[in-house]
């Protein structure tokens, strides 16, 4: 489960990641730079009504343009976390019920932490910080379940 | 010692075939993820800290070109700012890739047991990806150079393109193993990762390393809950203020908050730097010990270079947090830190180097 989980999951922030550099990245970047420049340029010519609104929208695209890099480098790494503890979780020394739980924890958590982060870009409300706190604390703490389990096993 | 040496040519004679898949992606991971992190240490070294207080100035005669009412010098100012932040980008982004490709690579080492193919399949997807995986951040590298002077768009230069392509290449190494993957499961049980061999140093390296993606889990989770936002009003506010006070031809003030500015560029810049560099080599520690029974090196040695992989590991994260209370002094620790962990990979791979050819003679 963690081994083909996480490669989907890898694949998944890859493909996205491209997605994201060929169609949207150099345009994000643009509009932090030119909506920076725009507003330095009106308070020069003392529009500060306009020098507002384009700083403005340039926090609003650093905002965007910050998760969703995050989110492609979550979704990756966190693949690869999966993976790698999928190959040695028969060294996690807990019961088999445990062991599926804390699996389950991880993929549900690593899947679902990148998303909330992603949604904040859409809906600046509570639901997508809620979803998101949700899956990095399923993680932080099956991992913690996993440490337990690696330090108890003996050899 | 002796006793080590002796284990140690056991296990590789029940390990890695001379030249096939698993060793290209061992030896490629380890070699993108050291290429990385010398580019990343010759890169803080020499280019991150220049270019920050370059930055510094641009904005300093933006805010003087405001105060002076000339907006085509603010676009001057900020086109400049612009060349310099893309030098800075990509650099990160090519180090970060070399470096998680190098994970990736390891990460495909570890599976192939698991992906049912022909060893020849095999062995050409790990050339399809390797190549992928060194063409992305190379032609990264060379975004600010190439530019888009003879790119297809206005925006989009061939380098860009290339690395793209670099990209899609490892997407498509990464799709072709998933039906191997598949058909095994259905198949018998997989052999455990690593001929099932297990040692003390792999043992260390399988703790150390979920201990430190633990405290880098940590560690952001409390970032992104108590300094995230507030780091992101405040570079907005200081911005706002930058500007009102420029208007105001008031610079004393302006010149404070460019200062300012540059001190949360520094404090946001140290604590990703602190978190991403914790987990992965975390990550890597997990890695590493996979493929420590490849590492044909007497379990003395691999004791020492899996205690400085880790000491090193521990320490770079750590200094480059203290870097804004220590400063240079830290930066160096830092450096130093990472120094160890590029030096006990560099031991690693040449146990692996070692196994290959004692594999070969033996096969001659």
């Amino acid at each position: 489960m963690l081994v083909i989980g996480g490669l989907l999951l890898s694949i998944w922030g890859m493909s996205y990641g491209l997605y994201y550099a060929l169609l949207i990245e150099h345009q994000t970047l643009e509009t932090i730079g030119s909506s920076l420049a725009t507003s330095f340029a009106s308070a020069s010519q003392r529009k500060m009504d306009a020098s507002r609104v384009n700083l403005e929208s340039y926090a609003l695209a650093c905002f965007d343009y910050a998760r969703q890099v995050d989110v492609h480098s979550h979704w990756i790494g966190l693949g690869i976390l999966l993976v790698s503890l999928g190959v040695i979780f028969n060294r996690v020394s807990f019961g088999e019920r445990l062991r599926f739980l804390l699996a389950l924890a991880l993929l549900i958590g690593s899947a679902v932490f990148p998303l909330g982060v992603m949604w904040q870009t859409m809906d600046r409300g509570p639901g997508p910080r809620v979803l998101a706190s949700v899956g990095a604390a399923l993680v932080t703490s099956a991992l913690a379940g996993v440490a337990i389990g690696f330090v108890r096993a003996r050899e | 010692m002796q006793a080590g040496n002796q284990t140690s040519r056991r296990d590789a004679e029940t390990s890695l075939p001379p030249r096939g898949a698993e060793r290209l992606y061992i030896i490629g991971g380890i070699l993108l993820i050291a290429c990385g992190m010398i580019f990343g240490d010759l890169f803080a070294v020499f280019t991150l800290h220049q270019n920050a207080g370059r930055i510094e100035a641009e904005m300093l005669s933006a805010a003087g070109a405001v105060a002076a009412q000339d907006p085509s010098e603010v676009f001057n100012r900020f086109a400049a700012i612009g060349g310099l932040l893309e030098n800075r980008g990509t650099k990160v982004d090519a180090h970060v890739h070399a470096i998680n490709f190098g994970y990736l690579a390891l990460l495909f080492a570890l599976i192939q047991p698991y992906v049912a193919m022909a060893s020849r399949a095999r062995k050409q997807i790990a050339l399809v990806f390797l190549t992928g995986a060194v063409m992305l951040p190379v032609s990264v590298f060379l975004i600010h150079y190439v530019g888009t002077k003879y790119g297809p768009t206005e925006i989009l230069g061939w380098a860009s393109i290339a690395a793209d392509f670099g990209g899609l290449l490892v997407i498509i190494a990464a799709l072709s193993l998933l039906p191997g993957l598949l058909r095994h499961l259905r198949g018998p049980k997989p052999i455990e990762a690593g001929g099932g061999k297990r040692r003390d140093g792999s043992r260390v390296l399988l703790a150390g390393g979920t201990l430190l993606i633990l405290a880098g889990f940590l560690h952001g989770a409390y970032y992104a809950a108590f300094n995230l936002a507030d780091h992101e009003e405040k570079d907005a506010a200081i911005l706002r203020s930058i500007i009102d006070n420029s208007a105001a031809e008031n610079m004393a003030a302006a010149t404070r908050e460019v200062r300012n500015y540059g001190a949360l560029a520094g404090e946001k810049a140290v604590n990703i730097a602190a978190h991403s560099h914790i987990i992965e080599f975390g990550l890597l520690a997990i890695l590493l010990a996979f493929i420590q029974p490849n590492v044909r090196l007497s379990e003395g040695w691999r004791r020492w270079w899996t205690g400085v992989f880790l000491a090193g590991s521990a320490i770079l994260p750590v200094f480059v947090l203290l870097e804004l209370r220590l400063g240079t002094v830290a930066s160096i620790i830092a450096d130093c830190g990472g120094a160890l962990v590029i030096t006990a990979l560099g031991a690693m791979l040449v146990g692996v180097l070692r196994q290959g050819v004692s594999r070969g003679v033996k096969a001659r």
